[in-house]
């Protein structure tokens, strides 16, 4: 059963760490500022996403678990609205002459 | 693996440290600042530090962050230019940190080894605190004295930042909400405060026996607030009003009257009653978390912007 | 398994750093925005790993203040710049 549990941790592991990686790879050859915008937000918060998945199983209690979700739950709120934010300063710099 | 993962996070943070001697503008320079306190955060749970990873990355990586913003700020709406330290100043300012540094290493260094150490002795006396958190009883037990002289430093700190007010401000609130606050914003203003205060809440609460405290909770409350007060949610208090007064003072006066209670039924000042001490000291930690949230944001707030309302 | 998790956590903190100087480089100023955002989530991500590795669990709520300031840092950012909102746009036309 452990076994079977790390596993899992270390395929989600990898999956995420593999999403980081997508990501800076986007901020660093993607063309313009919204499409590195794209690609920091989804890789990111997906990467984090199977980080926590993959450590859910060793957590050594509920309550442990529960922080994780915590951690993953504060990143998505994050990352959306800092994406808006950023975004919107990106929107008017453009509108302006 | 921990070795190169330990050489990674000096190589990034000197790297971070250098860009910020050498950023060209005062706002990159800020953000520089903002991620560096992040990743020193990471550095101090390398470093099993995680009481000092918490503080780091809540003052460094959040409030100072917001002062430096508004201090930015308040700079551009003076002169219309953006103007920036000039080259001698930024190279004199990376000289004598690059000194600082190096003075810290010699001294880390030349320590013998292994190098003296009290942890031993605090950890043996831990049980007759009651509490579990060893960084907790030297903060508020073995070492009370220097905390409490902290908190009234942080008191001056904010008298010097209310006295910088114009005479016909004085009393009045600061001006921190503006008229143009972005709907994403206002959005983060209003869910992000209740997951902030149940945070804070937790990390007081759980102080006494882990990581954790009242200083990171107190700045974690005065981020929210400042969250909110930014969002125009609620207004800033007119710094006269006698609550917030009362508030702001409350934790040191309880932590002084504890004090001084200590001669009557203890061995002296700041000496608590056998037995007694978990209650008394959760109970100074709970007024002083307030009182540090209340005196971090009217920091960051600044002076009075307008006269008080009559 | 703490050896693969600690490399795992090296891993997402150079590339995490990688892209961190892309951004921090970057001539347009809501670009370098993304500097606090990006090491917010990085930072969070190696030190959950690393609380499994080293399996302290106090580390998860290091990670909880890294992403909440984080996220207060950048937004508190954004609402600084000089261009954000109409009335501010419009103002600094009529200025200029």
């Amino acid at each position: 059963m452990t076994s079977l549990a790390n596993a899992f941790t270390l395929i989600a592991v990898g999956c995420g760490a593999l999403l980081f990686l997508a990501g800076t790879l986007g901020l660093l050859r993607f063309p313009d500022t919204l499409s590195r915008l794209h690609a920091l937000s989804k890789a990111d918060n997906l990467g984090l996403g199977l980080i926590v998945l993959g450590l859910l199983p060793q957590a050594a209690s509920f309550t442990g678990g529960l922080k994780l979700v915590c951690v993953w739950l504060l990143a998505q709120i994050s990352a959306a609205t800092a994406s808006q934010l950023i975004a919107g300063v990106l929107y008017r710099r453009k509108l302006r002459p | 693996m921990t070795l190169l993962l330990d050489l990674a996070l000096i190589a990034g943070l000197l790297a971070l440290a250098v860009h910020v001697a050498r950023a060209s503008d005062d706002q990159s320079a800020i953000i520089g600042f903002i991620a560096f306190g992040l990743l020193l955060g990471v550095g101090w749970t390398r470093l099993a530090a995680i009481d000092v990873a918490m503080t780091e990355a809540a003052i460094g990586g959040g409030v100072t962050g917001m002062l430096l913003l508004r201090a930015e700020a308040r700079l551009r709406e003076r002169s219309s230019q953006a103007r920036s330290a000039g080259r001698i100043t930024k190279a004199a300012a990376a000289i004598g940190c690059t000194v600082v540094a190096a003075g810290l290493a010699l001294a880390v260094l030349s320590f013998p080894s292994p190098a003296p150490t009290l942890a031993p002795a605090a950890a043996a006396a831990l049980d007759a605190t009651g509490l579990g958190n060893p960084v907790t009883a030297v903060l508020l037990a073995y070492r009370a004295l220097d905390t409490l002289l902290e908190k009234v430093v942080l008191l001056l700190a904010l008298l010097g930042v209310w006295s910088l007010a114009p005479d016909q401000f004085w009393g009045g609130a600061p001006e921190l909400r503006r008229a143009d606050a972005p709907q994403p914003f206002i959005y983060l203003a209003r869910i992000l405060p209740p997951f902030g205060v149940l945070i804070a809440v937790y990390m007081c609460w759980v102080g006494a026996d882990a990581p954790g405290g009242t200083f990171q909770a107190g700045t974690v409350l005065a981020a929210m607030w400042l969250l909110v007060m930014l969002a125009g949610l609620r207004p800033a208090p007119e710094t006269r009003r006698t609550t917030l007064r009362l508030l702001l003072v409350g934790g040191p006066v309880l932590f002084f009257t504890v004090g001084f209670l200590g001669f009557a039924v203890a061995d002296g000042f700041l000496s608590y009653p056998e037995g007694a001490a978990k209650p008394i000291i959760v109970g100074i930690e709970a007024a002083l978390t307030a009182s540090i949230a209340l005196t971090l944001g009217l920091l960051v707030a600044g002076p009075s912007g307008r006269a008080p309302v009559p | 398994m703490a050896d693969l998790l600690t490399g795992a956590a090296l891993f997402i903190l150079v590339v995490t750093a990688l892209g961190l100087f892309k951004v921090l480089r970057s001539e347009i100023a809501a670009e370098r925005m993304m500097a606090v955002q990006l090491l917010g989530t990085g930072g969070a991500a190696a030190v959950l790993l690393l609380g499994a590795a080293s399996s302290s669990p106090a580390m998860t709520d290091v990670a909880l203040l890294l992403m909440l300031l984080a996220a207060v840092s950048c937004a508190a950012f954004a609402f600084g710049q000089p261009s954000l909102g109409p009335d501010a746009s419009e103002q600094a036309e009529d200025e200029a």
